[in-house]
């Protein structure tokens, strides 16, 4: 056995108080979980410390919060590593270290909070999970018996299947801080699990809304929060790509939002110079220079530029050319990939990691690697 | 030691400071920087999101290109964004030896094979690693003292933590904050440390995108820095030459200069703003210069 400290973040809406930080000891072995220490500290000391549990298995997804600032599922976090983990957690010089400081409990953010952990799950993830249309609409008449599909196309949208509904993606997803109506990395990895099944009929229509949407695909910022969040390995940053992959390079769909049309300039400029060129970058991505579209943008960043020049930091001459020393090696590679009819994808979530032995040539008897899989949405 | 040196795009375009500190700085911790001028971009992201195939095959060219550096000890890069789509590429080629094949077999008419297991630093790790604090401390002519600087890491060098090598035993997620302190500077921790700039959708949504970049230099004010460091230069778009337009979305002014990573190693290392090119900014970091010239004027007394 050993004491823990839990300092659990405390708020209930309806007393008009705000929310304040309150501590607990727990006294269990390092091995149990978080959801351990947060039950045994509400049936010894405090009953009322609200926190929405049920499986304590990670299975069902109830138990999501925010241990020491990180989203994790309670069930599913060991206190001795969030011991560790709070220890890291703040800046202290290496020599004012701190003495076992106290495990942070919050509810999740991006969320209104119910009561204490307890966060309300309608009003944000189930509504942005309504959004996508998150059931199957095949097309024409139903068969007579089982749709038969092949298994590499289910063994495809089986990591966006992977999902919990926790939320904690949801939680992190950085976008949604700036944007709240962003439909945000758990709804849009469903929306690819049905984008990605042969038999839904519906696939442009899908990808059309999603894409048109100002807080559709083209609103996720990158940055991968979601992926380190996801207790279940399910990538919703990776699935939110793939989305964009088909709506604009397979579907051809061209987005108010310039998402697409961002893209394929970013993939022209690396083609044309082998290195990026800002300076072109930013007009083509709004469809040219004299584009409609581009000259309200462009006049809306023209002091940004202009104090750029002023500065010094950019002189035209070298804004505008700096040249590239194998421009054909590159453009060839260009031309060898994009002229193949089918797209070659390695999901490693599927394939998985070669161990050092196979790498290095293979021991004996030891098979060949998996076959990378072949992308079905070609 | 000798690194084969991939500066990136935007460190010769719209930052050249960047990539101009860098060689400043380089030789004082005896890098000797053999550049790859003949690699291409790294695709910052987008070149994977078009077509993965693609951006493995580019980054697997430019890996080949280091390799084939004589003498060079690993590959090096000074930009977050290079760092996170190279080790993606990377990851994916070493993964799987049938794609790698696969990948080389379009490399093989310039004559050139990746092989499996390039070591590929950021020049904040590699400081760090193969250099090591205490040696860079050592060489501090104009310790930092007094100076309050807030990390800004960019997403691309933070996560995946996994696939970037974070660990316990390797805190790569801490080596801007230990830096800043082996260089006698005040490290300030506010919300945006490992935040994204926005700067990835500035094209698709402005507002989202600079009510990102002008959150986080709102908290680093808040926290009281006399500056932020970044070693990512998209960030450095973002924050810096987008600030101004970044404080009109977020309804606040704003005014905090942010600096490349090598131009806070070489202020340390006792290099003149000028010349690091501090005055190249949009943001002046009239903080950061007032304060090197109070150091040298309390010197002299």
């Amino acid at each position: 056995m050993a004491e823990f400290t839990l300092k659990i973040r405390r708020y209930t809406p309806e007393t008009g108080e705000a929310a304040y930080w309150q501590e607990y000891k727990v006294d269990l072995d390092g091995k149990r979980s978080v959801l351990d220490g947060i039950l045994q500290a509400k049936d010894r000391e405090d009953g009322s410390i609200g926190i929405r549990c049920s499986c304590r298995a990670a299975i069902c997804g109830s138990c999501g919060v925010r241990i020491n600032g990180r989203p994790a599922l309670a069930c599913h976090t060991h206190l001795d590593e969030a011991a560790k983990t709070a220890m890291g957690a703040g800046w202290n010089p290496p020599d004012q270290g701190q003495q076992t400081p106290a495990i942070t409990v919050e509810p999740m953010g991006n969320f209104p909070v119910v009561k204490d952990l307890i966060v309300d799950m309608d009003a944000v993830h189930w509504k942005k999970i309504q959004r996508v249309t998150p059931w199957l609409i095949p097309a024409g008449e139903p068969p007579e018996r089982e749709y038969i599909v092949p298994p590499e196309s289910m063994i495809d949208v089986t990591q966006s299947m992977a999902c919990i509904q926790c939320g904690a993606c949801v939680s992190d997803c950085l976008s949604m801080e700036v944007d709240p109506l962003f439909i945000g990395p758990a709804a849009l990895a469903k929306a690819y699990r049905f984008v990605g099944d042969p038999r839904d009929g519906k696939r442009y229509e899908r990808l059309k809304d999603l894409s048109e949407d100002h807080h559709g695909i083209y609103d996720c910022t990158h940055c991968f929060n979601c992926i380190e969040a996801c207790p279940k390995g399910v990538a919703p940053m990776s699935q939110i790509m793939r989305l964009r992959r088909i709506a604009g390079d397979d579907e051809q769909i061209v987005d108010r939002n310039n998402g697409h049309r961002h893209e394929m300039a970013f993939v022209k400029n690396i083609e044309r110079n082998g290195l990026l060129h800002e300076a072109d970058l930013l007009p083509d991505s709004y469809g040219g220079k004299f584009h409609p579209r581009a000259v309200p943008e462009l006049l809306d960043s023209l002091p940004v530029v202009l104090r750029a020049l002023q500065r010094g930091k950019v002189t035209p001459g070298k804004a505008l050319r700096h040249s590239h020393k194998a421009p054909q090696d590159v453009k060839r590679i260009f031309k060898h990939v994009h002229d193949k009819t089918e797209r070659y994808e390695l999901n490693l979530y599927v394939t998985g990691y070669e161990d050092e032995e196979e790498a290095a040539g293979g021991g004996e008897g030891v098979p060949s690697s998996s076959p990378p899989e072949r992308s079905p949405n070609v | 030691m000798k690194v084969a040196y991939w500066p990136g795009c935007v460190s010769r375009g719209f930052t050249p400071e960047l990539h101009g500190s860098m060689a400043k700085v380089a030789p004082l911790l005896d890098i000797e920087l053999v550049e790859l001028d003949r690699a291409c971009c790294t695709g910052a992201g987008v070149l994977a999101e078009h077509n993965q195939e693609l951006a493995d095959t580019l980054n697997a060219r430019t890996f080949a290109l280091a390799q084939d550096v004589e003498g060079a000890d690993l590959m090096m890069n000074i930009c977050s964004t290079c760092q996170g789509a190279q080790s993606e590429c990377q990851e994916r080629l070493d993964a799987n030896t049938e794609y790698r094949e696969h990948v080389n077999e379009t490399l093989a008419p310039e004559g050139l094979s990746y092989r499996r297991g390039i070591v590929n630093k950021h020049f904040l790790w590699l400081m760090v690693e193969e250099i090591g604090l205490d040696a860079i401390s050592a060489k501090v002519t104009r310790p930092l003292s007094g100076l309050r600087v807030g990390p800004f890491y960019g997403c691309y060098i933070v996560r995946p933590t996994e696939r970037l090598g974070i660990s316990e035993e390797q805190p790569r997620d801490r080596y801007l904050h230990r830096l800043i302190d082996a260089l006698g500077g005040t490290v300030v921790d506010y919300a945006g440390v490992y935040k994204c700039c926005g700067f990835p959708i500035i094209t698709m949504n402005k507002e989202a995108s600079l009510k990102q970049a002008g959150r986080h230099m709102g908290d680093a004010i808040d926290a009281q820095a006399d500056c932020v460091v970044t070693p990512c230069p998209l960030c450095h778009l973002n924050l810096d030459l987008q600030q101004p337009l970044a404080a009109k979305y977020s309804g606040r002014s704003l005014g905090m200069p942010v600096l490349h990573l090598p131009q806070l190693v070489g202020l340390a290392l006792g290099l003149e703003p000028k010349e690091l090119g501090l005055k190249r900014h949009v943001v002046k970091p009239t903080s950061v210069i007032d304060w090197s010239t109070s150091v040298v004027a309390s010197a002299a007394a």
